[in-house]
């Protein structure tokens, strides 16, 4: 063989070589499926009129750090005199102004959203055939200091302990009541 | 003082909506309605107002005297006239049945006889404040839960209760105003009866009844003024109990009127603006969103019903993501009670007329259209076009309020 064909044998030997140790581990890449994955979509589900502006905020946050799109949605409660699929314009009324304040709030810092409605007989009712229906990354809920307000304790007991995603509660201080609500909303809604 | 009933017709089909549901023949007749409702129940009709001194117990009492001028048996089972003249007045004429005395840790206390009413048993009786909470050692914890047993017997009933008293907006009102009743009614209480009528004043009238001294005595107005009674409060308070009486006739309309289909929205004779219809053009994308919310707004100020329309291509298939913004909007339509239709075609101005003529569109909005590019910037912009196919109908483009605040679309 010639020195010039043992050379260029040499020097793929070692490209590939390089390129293979690139790639194993130790010194190389992580296999894919230990890598951690980036999160896409981010749920935050709320009832009533507003949304704690802490729970707000750290939602934005995390879809700002992992560019992932925040999805507000807006559980309203059917009463049980009325079929499951029956309109509720009143709720409607508080819940369409107030994502629309969420989604505008958002989108001044840069945050895709992507909004949802959900209904059921309860608010857990409402979330999980929203959670049936489509998949979520993770989901931020805000509990409150009153147990009559949105999510109660076991609403959030059975989040964490049936819900295949992961789930960030925040409970903000008993003097932090700032709320994200319709006060602000801009133009004509 | 204004009134706002629920129209006859949404009384009569409630009754008979109960009727039906309880499989028995409803019954409209207009005489004696004692024990008419389903399996005998009296008549429950509550008047609800938005604060103190709106005038929910005279209109109380002035029902009663009409009844008892049609020749029914009236009685009040209990009044509270707060020390009010009028109201006082107002009861003369009518059998006020005594209260018992109820004695808790030493002091004596006055509660509603129920055995008493129950024994005497009229056609009607007149039970003011339905979220009072009576003292221990009577039949129940809650006076609604007493006028639950007078209906059971067959005896009709008039109450009132204000609106911040229902459990469901109690949190709302007390997260608008800071005021917080202690004493609530479940909302089903208020679902259950026959008939609500809304007692409605406006704050300035409120406040000059308050100044008068109508209300409460003259040592409390100061004080009402800078607590309960401000007017933002009471703004507020009236528009809450104003929807509240709106959905439940609303929603006593849609319940006796079954869908043909389930993907077909129940028709509605409210519409306030005669003739009009808004129609809105989406696809599925999530910005769609908020165009669908504009619109609803939109129909509800109009009083009229909202179509959502998607002209899709005939070639086009979608994406996973787009089906999940088709899934989303589908839903939304529904939670809203607006139809979503779905028609194709490969000339977008041509379905849309079409559908805006099938369904009588007086309204069209759409969001603002991308940018034209190759050959298609020679043709009509869609806005133009809509209004040559259809001269009559408005054409509004749905301004993106995100990008006003500086936010880039997304």
């Amino acid at each position: 063989m010639s020195i010039a064909l043992v050379a260029a044998v040499i020097v793929v030997a070692l490209v590939l070589g390089t390129v293979i140790g690139f790639w194993l581990p130790p010194h190389g890449r992580l296999p894919s499926r230990n890598r951690p994955q980036p999160v896409k979509r981010i749920l935050l589900p709320f009832t009533g009129q507003a949304i704690s502006r802490r729970a707000f905020e750290a939602a934005v946050r995390l879809a700002q750090a992992e560019n992932a799109t925040i999805m507000p949605a807006f559980l309203a409660r059917v009463p049980r005199s009325l079929p499951l699929d029956s309109p509720l314009p009143v709720q409607c009324g508080d819940g369409m102004a107030l994502l629309e304040a969420i989604e505008q709030q958002a989108h001044g810092k840069g945050v895709p959203v992507d909004a949802r409605v959900s209904r059921g007989r309860t608010y857990q009712d409402a979330l999980r055939r929203l959670l049936e229906d489509e998949q979520f990354d993770r989901v931020i809920v805000s509990a409150t200091n009153s147990p009559r307000k949105g999510l109660t304790s076991d609403d959030l007991e059975w989040l964490l302990e049936d819900v295949p995603a992961e789930v960030l509660i925040l409970r903000p201080a008993p003097e932090d009541t700032r709320r994200i609500s319709t006060a602000g909303l801009a133009g004509h809604f | 003082m204004a009134e706002l009933e629920a129209p006859a017709s949404v009384r009569a089909e409630s009754s008979a909506a109960a009727a039906l549901a309880a499989g028995t023949e409803p019954d409209l007749s207009t005489g004696d309605r004692a024990g008419n409702g389903a399996n005998g129940r009296g008549h429950l009709r509550v008047f609800l107002g938005m604060a103190a001194g709106v005038g929910k117990t005279f209109r109380m009492l002035m029902e009663g005297h009409a009844e008892q001028n049609a020749g029914r048996d009236v009685v009040i089972g209990l009044l509270e006239t707060h020390g009010r003249v009028d109201t006082a007045l107002a009861a003369e004429g009518l059998e006020i049945f005594s209260r018992r005395v109820v004695t808790y840790r030493g002091t004596d206390l006055e509660e509603m006889d129920l055995p008493g009413i129950l024994s005497r048993a009229p056609q009607v009786c007149l039970i003011d404040e339905l979220a009072h909470t009576n003292a221990p050692g009577v039949e129940h914890k809650k006076r609604y839960e007493d006028v639950e047993d007078v209906l059971a017997a067959g005896i009709d009933v008039l109450s009132t209760v204000n609106v911040q008293h229902l459990d469901s907006l109690n949190d709302r009102i007390d997260e608008l105003t800071g005021v917080r009743v202690r004493e609530t009614i479940p909302d089903a209480v208020l679902a259950r009866a026959d008939e609500v009528v809304i007692i409605d004043l406006t704050p300035e009238e409120l406040l000059d009844r308050l100044r008068a001294g109508k209300i409460y005595p003259q040592e409390r107005i100061d004080a009402a003024l800078n607590n309960f009674f401000r007017i933002e409060n009471l703004a507020t308070l009236r528009e809450v109990a104003l929807r509240q009486v709106a959905e439940e006739v609303g929603q006593k309309r849609l319940s006796t009127e079954p869908a043909v289909t389930r993907d077909e929205t129940i028709a509605s004779d409210a519409s306030q603006a005669v003739g009009e219809r808004l129609l809105a053009l989406i696809e599925p994308y999530p910005g769609a969103q908020r165009l669908v919310r504009r619109a609803w707004r939109s129909a509800q100020r109009l009083g009229t019903d909202l179509d959502l329309l998607w002209v899709s291509h005939p070639s086009s298939t979608l994406t996973p993501e787009q089906e999940r913004s088709l899934a989303a909007l589908r839903q939304l339509a529904s939670v809203l009670g607006a139809r979503l239709l779905v028609e194709e075609s490969d000339d977008l101005p041509s379905a849309v007329a079409d559908v805006a003529r099938r369904q009588r569109t007086t309204y069209i909005l759409m969001g603002r259209s991308r940018p034209a590019r190759g050959l298609t910037r020679l043709r009509t912009p869609l806005p133009q076009r809509l209004m040559e196919l259809l001269p009559g109908v408005d054409v509004r483009i749905v301004a993106d309020r995100t990008t006003r605040q500086g936010a880039e679309r997304p």
